[in-house]
């Protein structure tokens, strides 16, 4: 179901005002026409040119003002306009309360701003008695509210977002019927196109959905290639009205995270009685996790002091985790660190914990019969550790990443994300085990200005080179790099002791971009 | 009044010891003599009984690898060994050795201090082997206490395949009791430790294996005779528990893409141990060559 509300901003001005018409103040909104709404008004909205209008009212639309015109024009046609300043962020911040008041109707709904809401009511039409009286029901509700609304349902969000819009007052179209059929005499704009977009298909003489179908899939498509985004490409739009492709739209759910705090009958200044509270704490954290079937990410520890101030620390998890064992031994390894540990002062008087990030995490039997003492610790139990004694940078993991560049071609990302997509690498190109973090300079001495090193000199120790591989070329990235930007010439070469290095030479000798070429080595093999 | 302090740490309270024995202590009945796996003969239990090593050695315990810092000879060889030695299941039941079809998916920890990634460098994902570049975790410490407390978090973490430290000179921290933590950590819980020394001298050290490595020249490669060809180390054992110190040539298999010999490396005898050698300096003399036994393996 889609929900229109068509005059939201001046529905809303409307509702803030008082009402003198009626007995005293007894907060009933202003009906429509009435008091202040009988006369013209106009919301404006501050822009770089002046004042803009954002909404009139329907005794200002009549007077000719238009949404979007200029105040100083319409203060030509219509002298009389009242105006006020609109407020788009009490307008979304409305719209979201509205999407989650919305979820009576049904257990999903989505925020479709500036002025609409999309309810999923599969299956829970039949609660109101069927679509009808579904529809029935929610316009009194919202007129009831003193909100002018278009509602319709459609098999469909982009199908029942169309008919809301641009289709007849309250219309349903049922699962069974030919979508593109009953919407083709509906206008172009029913696609939620951009302004830009519906100009061209205005341009290419489209002017109805029933249009689209006229003309081959493939000239659309071709028409379109370059524009991604659904709100630019109508053959994309059209299919999510179609329902040929899915639409995933954004629920608004109100989450409440899991919080368990502690007032203490006398402040505490020790550290090892902080320590019991936590594990108290933890204890509560964790049943009430256990409850909604999840494990903490991250734990917000908060501790209000007797003085008027609040000591926060953060706990990050690399998987979710429900073991209140665990949580204690980290918070107590963070708190005894001595650039973490706790300002006490008078004493702290409450404590909270606040598992601000919680992920889904099964029920499992894993504690029966075992302790961590004698079976060892999880992986993610182990990067915990590691990483709130060393600081989340210093435990990582290498993915391959698509560049040409050696030091380019890994990245280190935190070790329990999955694994980004990656192409293999090829298998003829013998990569060293190791990679210095900066290659280093080298002298050499060889044969051709272009040809095999023989002899160098590394961190002091002359190397005499027996064999070598080479060179194998690595030209530069010129989308990323600067023209002046050197090629290099990587040779794997072995030398007298069997000490197997990658080096490689920046530039050749005479290709205008420096001196002499430059040497450097860049990696061990093993 | 002594107001906005840290927080004093308080004296720990002791757990209730329901236990005979307080947590953390474990009769020494469970830590075998000799603790080798696998090799069929080389008996397990009986601390006396020596055997030559082999690339096929199970390996439980903690080794020291002490190799050059100009070259990667040990990181190589640390994860040669620890790719060689069969898998056990984690009740450590040697007859329980798991499958070679299974293959392993779990992580290995690579750790590295501040001046052994200076000298050496970091790790190179595309230069790792196949089956273990997506499975390292890499941490980066600043010294050697850090690099202490990373190894023992990690040995003690059941899902680890194996730990490979990189530790550059001879820091105070890494003393004998140190060492010996590792050690009895290492083989209570089932992960393999091999500490990569670069650069230092060989210290005292309870590691049930200490190898002194250095690159050797490589064979020559099968089809470029001018180019280097697989990596080869040049690997002395000289001291072991319950196994005969010797040399070793030992060579990463070239071109082996499917795991169905399942040996990555390749090792042969420098010269063949004579039995009952027991010259040389007293730290590398092996403790056990008590009763020798000729035998020669790892052809």
């Amino acid at each position: 179901m889609a929900i229109w509300l068509a005059r939201l901003s001046i529905d809303r001005w409307r509702r803030l005002r008082p009402n003198p018409g009626r007995k005293g103040a007894d907060g009933s909104p202003l009906a429509e026409g009435e008091g202040e709404d009988a006369h013209p008004v106009a919301l404006i909205r501050e822009t770089a040119h002046g004042p803009r209008i954002a909404a009139v009212n329907r005794a200002a639309a009549a007077q000719g003002v238009r949404v979007e015109a200029m105040l100083a024009d319409a203060r030509a046609l219509c002298p009389a306009v009242v105006t006020h300043p609109a407020d788009a962020a009490g307008d979304l911040a409305f719209l979201e309360k509205m999407a989650v008041w919305a979820q009576r109707w049904g257990p999903w709904s989505a925020m479709d701003p500036p002025d609409g809401v999309i309810v999923d009511v599969t299956g829970a039409a039949h609660l109101f008695g069927g679509e009808r009286r579904l529809l029935g029901d929610a316009a009194r509700v919202l007129a009831g509210h003193g909100l002018a609304a278009r509602l319709a349902i459609g098999p469909t969000a982009g199908a029942a977002w169309a008919l809301a819009h641009h289709g007849p007052s309250g219309a349903i179209l049922p699962e069974g019927d030919d979508v593109a059929d009953r919407l083709a005499p509906l206008p172009m704009a029913a696609l939620r196109l951009d302004d830009d977009v519906l100009l061209v298909l205005r341009r290419l003489g489209l002017k109805r959905l029933g249009d689209l179908t006229g003309i081959g899939r493939d000239a659309l498509a071709r028409r379109f290639r370059n524009r991604k985004t659904p709100s630019a490409n109508p053959l994309l739009r059209h299919d999510q009205l179609l329902g040929r492709v899915p639409e995933p739209l954004l629920p608004v759910i109100a989450v409440h995270p899991v919080m368990v705090q502690r007032r203490l009958m006398e402040p505490i200044r020790h550290l090892t009685l902080l320590e019991v509270v936590i594990a108290d704490l933890a204890a509560a954290l964790v049943r009430e996790l256990e409850g909604r079937g999840e494990g903490a990410r991250r734990i917000d520890l908060a501790c209000w002091r007797v003085d008027g101030e609040v000591v926060q620390r953060r706990l990050e998890l690399a998987a979710a985790s429900r073991d209140p064992d665990h949580l204690c031994r980290l918070f107590n390894e963070k708190l005894t660190r001595a650039n973490e540990s706790l300002e006490a002062g008078f004493g702290f008087e409450m404590v909270r914990l606040t598992a601000s990030w919680a992920e889904p995490l099964g029920l499992t039997q894993d504690r029966l019969g075992e302790s961590s003492e004698e079976h060892g610790t999880s992986l993610a139990a182990c990067i915990d550790r590691l990483s709130t004694r060393l600081g989340p940078q210093a435990v990582r993991r290498a993915v391959p990443h698509a560049s040409h560049i050696p030091e380019r071609a890994q990245r280190w990302h935190p070790p329990l994300e999955p694994l980004p997509a990656a192409q293999h690498e090829l298998a003829f190109h013998q990569r060293p085990l190791k990679l210095l973090d900066r290659a280093e300079m080298i002298e050499v001495l060889y044969a051709t200005p272009d040809g095999l090193p023989h002899r160098f000199r590394w961190r002091g120790a002359l190397h005499e080179v027996a064999r070598a591989e080479g060179p194998e070329r690595i030209a530069p990235e010129w989308w990323r790099e600067r023209g002046s930007t050197r090629l290099r010439d990587y040779y794997r070469i072995e030398d007298g002791q069997g000490r197997r290095y990658w080096v490689y030479r920046a530039g050749l000798a005479g290709d205008g971009r420096g001196g002499l070429p430059q040497w450097f080595l860049h990696g061990l093999f093993g | 009044m002594t107001d906005s302090a840290a927080l004093p740490r308080g004296g720990n309270v002791p757990a209730a010891a329901a236990d005979p024995l307080p947590p953390g202590i474990f009769p020494a009945a469970r830590l075998a003599p000799a603790r080798w796996l696998g090799d069929g003969e080389s008996a397990s239990g009986e601390g006396h009984a020596i055997g030559a090593w082999g690339p096929h050695f199970a390996f439980r315990g903690a080794g020291d690898i002490f190799a050059p810092g100009a070259e990667a000879s040990g990181a190589g060889l640390a994860i040669a060994l620890a790719e060689t030695t069969p898998r056990i299941a984690p009740d450590l039941q040697p007859e329980k050795a798991v499958p070679e079809e299974v293959s392993d998916e779990r992580c290995f920890l690579w750790v590295q201090d501040r001046a052994a990634m200076r000298l050496g460098g970091r790790p190179y994902h595309p230069g790792l082997p196949r089956d273990l570049r997506h499975r390292m975790v890499h941490v980066a410490v600043k010294d050697a206490a850090e690099a202490l407390f990373a190894l023992e978090e990690g040995i003690r973490c059941r899902d680890l395949a194996f730990v490979i430290g990189e530790v550059a000179g001879n820091p105070r921290e890494f003393d004998f009791t140190a060492s010996r933590r590792l050690v009895l950590a290492a083989e209570r819980h089932g992960v393999p430790l091999w500490l990569v020394r670069l650069d230092a001298r060989r210290d005292l050290g309870a590691a049930r294996m200490r190898w002194e490595v250095a690159s050797a020249p490589s064979l020559a490669p099968r089809w470029n005779a001018q180019a280097p060809g697989a990596a080869r180390w040049k690997a002395d054992l000289f001291r072991a528990r319950g196994l005969r110190p010797g040399t070793w040539w030992i060579t990463r298999q070239e071109g082996e893409h499917d795991r169905s010999d399942r040996a990555p490396i390749v090792a042969e005898t420098v010269v063949t141990p004579r039995d009952g050698d027991l010259a040389g300096a007293v730290v590398d003399r092996s403790l056990a060559s008590a009763a020798p036994q000729s035998r020669q393996e790892g052809r």
